[in-house]
Formats: C-alpha cells, structure tokens, sequence
C-alpha cells in the first residue's frame, strides 16, 4: 500500500526518529516536570503532521502501527474529515486500549514494513489486515486470528465464464498486494500453471489495471474485492475461494505478555458480540466469522495461512534456505535493474543531447520551450512522473508497465543530462569555437568534431554519477509493478521477516552493478584526461 | 579592387561604450606583408578580428576582394562561409583542438568543410607538416607541443584549407631569436606564392625585416608607418 502516502509515512517515521534524536541530545531533555513536556509537545506539534504521532513514552498510550494508505475497510482516512481514522482495525484498537485503560496513538506505518517496524519498537501492535503466515508466527508474537478471510479471484465481466480458477490463467497477467499470501501464492502458480505474477504496492490500482486490461485477474482477499467491487464496476469475484486465510494483530516477540491480554481482550469480544458489532458495521461480517470465533474460544489449534493448499512454500525456512530460494528471483530482478537503468540512461543521454543543443543552438522560443521542460521535469517528483505516465493517462495511452517505466525515467533523467551537456558546452573555450569557425567548420561540424567531442570529456564525470543515481532511481518503477531489486528485496524481507539478510544481498547486487560501472567511467576520465590534459 | 586583397573603411567598434577601433581605414594589396604595429592592448588583435568575421562593429565597411561585410549588421552565415574560405587566421595562443592530434588538427577542415578526400587531405597535411619541420611530431597531442611547434602547426592548419588572405596575431610572441628568424623566412616564402599576408605584432624587429610595409594603431586608427 505505497504511493505517495507511503512515502511521507516512511519519511514520518524516519523524521521521528531525527526528532528523537536531537531531543535526546539537546538540553531539552535534561528538562524536568512540565517544561519537558511543554518543550517535547511544542516540537511535537510544530515538527510532526496528522497521523504522524510521535512514539511516547507514556504508558497511559497505546501505540498502534498500521498503513491508511488505500486501507479501506481496516485503516483508512475519513473521507469526510480527513484527520480522522476510521475501519473496523481502527476500532478494533480503540477497543484493546479501552480494555487496557489505555488511549490509542496511531503511528503510520507503509503496510509492507509494519512487521519490521514493530520489532523495533515504534509501535506495539500492528492491525491493518495483517496475515497470520508462518513466518510471523516464528519472528513475532501475533494475537489469536480475529477475522477469517477467502482469497479470491477477480476478473473482468467478460471473463467470468472463462476464468474461474488459477489453472485457468496460464499465460496470463494477474495481479495482487505484493508480500502478501495472496502474492506467495501467485508465485507459486506462475511454477504450476504459467501463469504471470504482478505485484502491486496498493490494493486499489489491481482492479483499475483488471478493468481497464492490463492485467487479466486479481487475487485478494475477499473484503477487498467486495469493497471494490462496490465502487468499480467492470470486474466480477469468483465464487471459488482460492485460499483460507486470517487477520492477526502483530506484536514484537519479546512483547509476548502484552499479546497474552490482547488475546484476552480479543477473546472477550467474541465472546461478547463487541467484534461481531464491528464488522457488522464495516460490512465484513459473515458465516465464516461465527466459526472462526468458536474455533478460538475454544482453544482449537487455527493454521497459519499457507496459501496455495498443500502449499509447503511459506513453512519457515533457515535464513540459508530462504536466500537460496530467493537468490534467483533477486538476480532476474537484478537484470531487471540493469537493463531498465541501461536503456533509461541511453535514451536520457540522447534526448539530454537534443535539449541541450536546442538550449545552446535554438531559437528564442525553442530555448524557452526547452527551459519550460528542464525546469517542470527537475521541480516536480520523478514518483509523480511515473504515476501520470502509468496511471494519469491511461485512458488515453495505455502504457505496458516497463515502457511507462522506461519513458518515465528517462525523461526525468534527461532534463538532469540537459544540464550537464549545456554546461559542458558552455564550458568549451571560445577559442577552439573561433578557431573552427575560421577553418570555414558549418556550425554543425564545430558542434559534432570540436565542441561535442570536448563537452563529452567535461560531462563524463557527472554523467556517470547520474546513471549511479539513476541505477537506484529505479527502484522507484516498483510503483508501476515492474519487479526491480528493490522491490523483490522488499518482498523477501517480508516473507522472511527480517531486512538483514535481503538487505545485504540486495546491497551487494546493487555493488556489483554500480562499481563496474564506475571503474569503467574512471578508466575513460583517465584516458581523455590524458589526452587532453 | 583591381590587385586589392583588403580594403578598411572607417571601420568604428564600440564595447561598453569604449570606443575600441575610431574609423579604422588602410588597404592592403595582394601579396603584400603588412604588419600592424602598435603595443599590447591597443587594438591590433580587435582589427584582426573584424577582418577575419569574428567581430562586428557599429559602422564602416571591410572588403576582402569582392565579398563586404557591414558594420551595424550581424554577419550572415553564408557571407561568413564565404569569408572563411579566403581568409584564414593563426592566434596568438593558437587555438589548436586539445582532443585531437597535430596531423587531424591540420587535414580536419580540408575534409569537413572543403569536402577533399581524406587520404589526400592527410597527404598534404603531411607536406605542410614537413615543410614547416614539425612532420615528426604527427602524431602528438597539442599539451605535448612547445610554443613553436605549436606555432607551427597552427600555421600548417591555416594554410591547409589555402586562404588567400592569411592574419596571424603576435607570431613571434612565443619564439626565441633563432625560431624568429626561421617564421620570417618562412612567412616571406608564402608571399612569394602570392598569398597575402597581415600580421600583427609589437616586435619592431621582426617587422622591419619581414614586412613590405608597417600600419601603426594608435588610439583607435590605424596609420602609415611613416618609417616604412
């Protein structure tokens, strides 16, 4: 569930740590009784956004982790007061801390690092339709299942007789949440029955890709699809349940104590009809509810979800077993990277050409079109850039997702080369320009045998860290569904619930890509250098 | 112009309201040496320029042979293209292309802007490389020249493309006494195949043995050298 969103949670959490930090080390800290806490709540105040709460150290809060970002109906912002949380997670918080006489403080968090985040203590549970996998079951402490759900299969209208099941796909694009069950099992059936796995980063843009074709089915959970089928028409949901799966709160492993009066508190409300209320309100409840409750208040051992039936896939695997399973999806991932990031660079450099010399070379009105172009690409996100690409005109173009990819990050990269070759152009002597003039060089010959030729000695070195930058730039593309490095990193760190080992991999991947890359640029700097010295 | 090879008409260039060039006016004649005299800064360099197309002026009228350029106007480009392929131009610090060697500094603009074939324009670059006693350093990159073996080779580019009309700015500022010697011979030698020759430069003794005739530039005119 990233999108913009996401990526100002992401920058509120780490902006809370900052905050932290530099409280911890100024003299505000050393301040006691209520000037402490005057000094703490005005930077609070001043420093963080709505939803943004900064982790407290009091223990009258209930820290509570989950993403509104497309969250519908767990997390999500009130469409009618935005400041405000609502969705059945949102209550089911609300009612843990009510029970602990506690009050909730909610810390946004993007969905796919809830887990992480949670071990390192920004909050003390996770609710945002988080799935009880096996492998949260090893790390974490995850409450007693709350809600049961089905994954199922959504396709077009048109489709609906065609397509009911998975085995019936082969060949084709489905979509899902990527680090969810839903995307393992996609995995799996790409090995059992060819089809292609599309993981996205919201659970929203599936079903307005399923609609309007570019992929040909959706597997999600059932509240999910129901909720979306209610605002978008054009997609039916399979009657034929793929998988079985539960939500669970998610709570760090040393933190077991507090998860057993969760499960206490959870129990009670089952008991009690609090969560059936709940989810009557949220339109979920339903007849695999009632079961699940019993199961529970009965003590009944509940399997972890697996996916897939007789899926062995998501069982927990050694930190050596799982980066050997994943280790070849890392390196296609990593071809993914290069050979975006290659073709991107290439075509920046030759539309970055082109705006230059119209820059240098053009008429008054073409140089301020190309200023226009320079200054829109570099003063607005390149996230941005991508989502209108895919996204924003899709009902005029429908762009594949690497094309759109491709296009998006070489226009915004081409706007920064513009700059390099203008100024390197600029940087010739007047004199070499002069001599070749004089020697009766056309203008087009001075620019491609004299002035060309010594701008592209002066460009090189910036030009090299850009394609670095650009290397790692597109990770960024994982918005639009192309499974780079970064992004299958993500998925990995997921399943397996720890950053350390897909980290490191994922790092030395990007190490041995860029370092090539920059011997080979130094290698050429150091031969024109001498050249031309 | 009957044997005119440049004709200066009250040529006027202002920059920042300083009057640089105070209606520049002389003629020189085919096959003739003339040297432009006067000390640094005064001008010499800016009537160069303005010969040679690099600069515009305010007012006045400057004619090589028959082609004229105006003051007041921009220099169109095919008035330019026309210019260049009589007028040629060696510089003071000479201008030579740092990124390629001696030998495609000299048969570049034969090939790419007069359209000979490469293989002779290389052979002629060779010749005239050799005549001028720098054919050893071909392959060399200009930062690996001395002052007078770039000298040289900056004459050798100029005269690649044949100009009719050859200006070269302080010739001998780089040279010692014996290289002097040499460039004055040598710039004598192409006056006799009828090219014709303005050089500009401060050394009294080079001009008074190598030039047919001395321009003095003082405050912006150019006068006879009353000596000459």
């Amino acid at each position: 569930m990233t999108t913009f969103a996401s990526f100002w949670s992401r920058r509120k959490t780490n902006f809370g740590s900052i905050v932290s930090t530099a409280l911890s080390r100024s003299n505000i800290v050393r301040a006691q009784g209520p000037l402490r806490v005057a000094c703490l709540t005005a930077l609070t105040t001043l420093i963080l956004p709505p939803f943004g709460a900064e982790p407290s150290e009091s223990p009258r809060e209930f820290r509570w982790a989950g993403d509104p970002e497309g969250g519908a109906p767990f997390v999500e912002a009130d469409p009618a007061q935005p400041d405000k949380l609502v969705g059945f997670d949102v209550e089911i918080a609300e009612l843990i801390a009510r029970r602990l006489g506690r009050q909730t403080s909610f810390i946004n968090i993007t969905f796919t690092s809830i887990d992480q985040s949670i071990e390192r203590g920004d909050a003390e549970i996770g609710l945002s339709g988080i799935e009880d996998t096996p492998a949260r079951r090893a790390a974490m402490a995850p409450t007693v299942p709350y809600y049961r759900f089905r994954e199922v299969l959504s396709v077009r209208d048109g489709d609906a007789t065609r397509w009911r099941t998975l085995a019936d796909l082969r060949g084709r694009r489905v979509g899902t949440l990527g680090g969810t069950i839903a995307y393992e099992t996609l995995l799996r059936a790409e090995r059992e029955f060819g089809i292609h796995a599309v993981s996205y980063d919201d659970d929203v843009h599936p079903y307005s890709d399923l609609v309007i074709g570019r992929v040909d089915a959706v597997l999600l959970d059932n509240v999910l699809a129901e909720r979306r089928a209610r605002a978008l028409p054009g997609f039916v949901i399979q009657p034929q349940s793929v998988a079985i799966g539960h939500y669970v709160g998610v709570l760090a492993s040393r933190n077991a104590g507090l998860r057993d009066q969760i499960n206490e508190i959870l129990r009670n409300a089952m008991r009690d009809g609090t969560l059936e209320q709940i989810f009557r309100k949220w339109r979920v409840w339903n007849d695999d509810q009632p079961a699940l409750h019993a199961q529970v208040l009965a003590g009944e051992p509940i399997a972890a979800d697996k996916g897939l039936a007789t899926a062995n896939t998501t069982t927990v695997l050694s930190a050596w077993q799982a980066t050997l399973r994943y280790l070849p999806s890392l390196l296609r991932a990593s071809v993914v990277t290069i050979v975006l990031s290659c073709l991107a660079m290439a075509l920046a450099v030759v539309l970055g050409i082109s705006i230059a010399s119209g820059r240098v070379y053009g008429s008054a009105p073409t140089r301020k079109l190309l200023t226009g172009y320079v200054e829109i690409m570099r003063g607005t996100p390149i996230l941005l850039q991508l989502f209108v690409l895919y996204y924003g005109i899709a009902d005029m173009i429908r762009l594949p997702a690497f094309a759109a990819a491709l296009a998006g990050l070489a226009l915004n990269y081409a706007a920064y080369e513009s700059e390099i070759y203008r100024g390197a152009l600029e940087a010739v002597p007047a004199g070499q320009l002069e001599a070749a003039r004089i020697l009766g060089l056309s203008e087009r010959r001075v620019l491609t045998l004299v002035r060309g030729p010594q701008a592209f000695r002066l460009a090189l070195a910036p030009m090299t860290n850009d394609f670095v930058a650009l290397l790692k730039d597109s990770s960024l593309v994982s918005v639009l569904t192309v499974l780079e490095l970064t992004k299958q990193t993500q998925i990995f760190a997921t399943n397996i619930g720890s950053w350390i080992i897909p980290g490191l991999l994922c790092a030395a991947l990007y190490l041995a890509m860029s370092l090539p890359l920059a011997a080979l640029a130094r290698r050429l700097e150091r031969r024109w250098k001498a050249a031309t010295a | 112009m009957n044997n005119g090879m440049l004709r200066v008409r009250e040529v006027n260039l202002f920059r920042s309201q300083r009057r640089v060039l105070a209606g520049v006016t002389f003629d020189v004649a085919r096959g003739e040496l003339v040297a432009l005299m006067g000390p640094s800064g005064i001008g010499k360099t800016t009537v160069l320029r303005v010969i040679a197309g690099l600069e515009t002026f305010q007012s006045g009228t400057v004619h090589v042979e028959e082609l004229a350029l105006n003051g007041g106007d921009d220099h169109a480009p095919a008035t330019l293209q026309q210019l260049h392929a009589k007028v040629g131009m060696v510089f003071q610090f000479h201008h030579l292309f740092e990124h390629l060697s001696v030998l495609k500094n000299v048969w570049l603009a034969p090939v790419y802007a007069r359209g000979i074939p490469q293989r002779e324009a290389e052979l002629r670059a060779r010749e005239l490389l050799a005549v001028l006693g720098v054919e050893h350093r071909a392959t060399a990159l200009p930062r690996e020249l001395s002052g007078g073996e770039a000298q040289r080779v900056a004459i050798a580019r100029a005269l690649a493309v044949d100009p009719a009309l050859l200006l070269l700015d302080e010739p001998t500022a780089a040279l010692d006494a014996g290289r002097r010697a040499e460039l004055r011979d040598l710039l004598r030698s192409l006056t006799h195949e009828g090219r014709t020759l303005l050089v500009a430069t401060h050394d009294e003794d080079f001009a008074r043995h190598c030039a047919t005739r001395v321009l003095r530039v003082f405050d912006g005119r150019v006068s006879e050298d009353s000596a000459s």
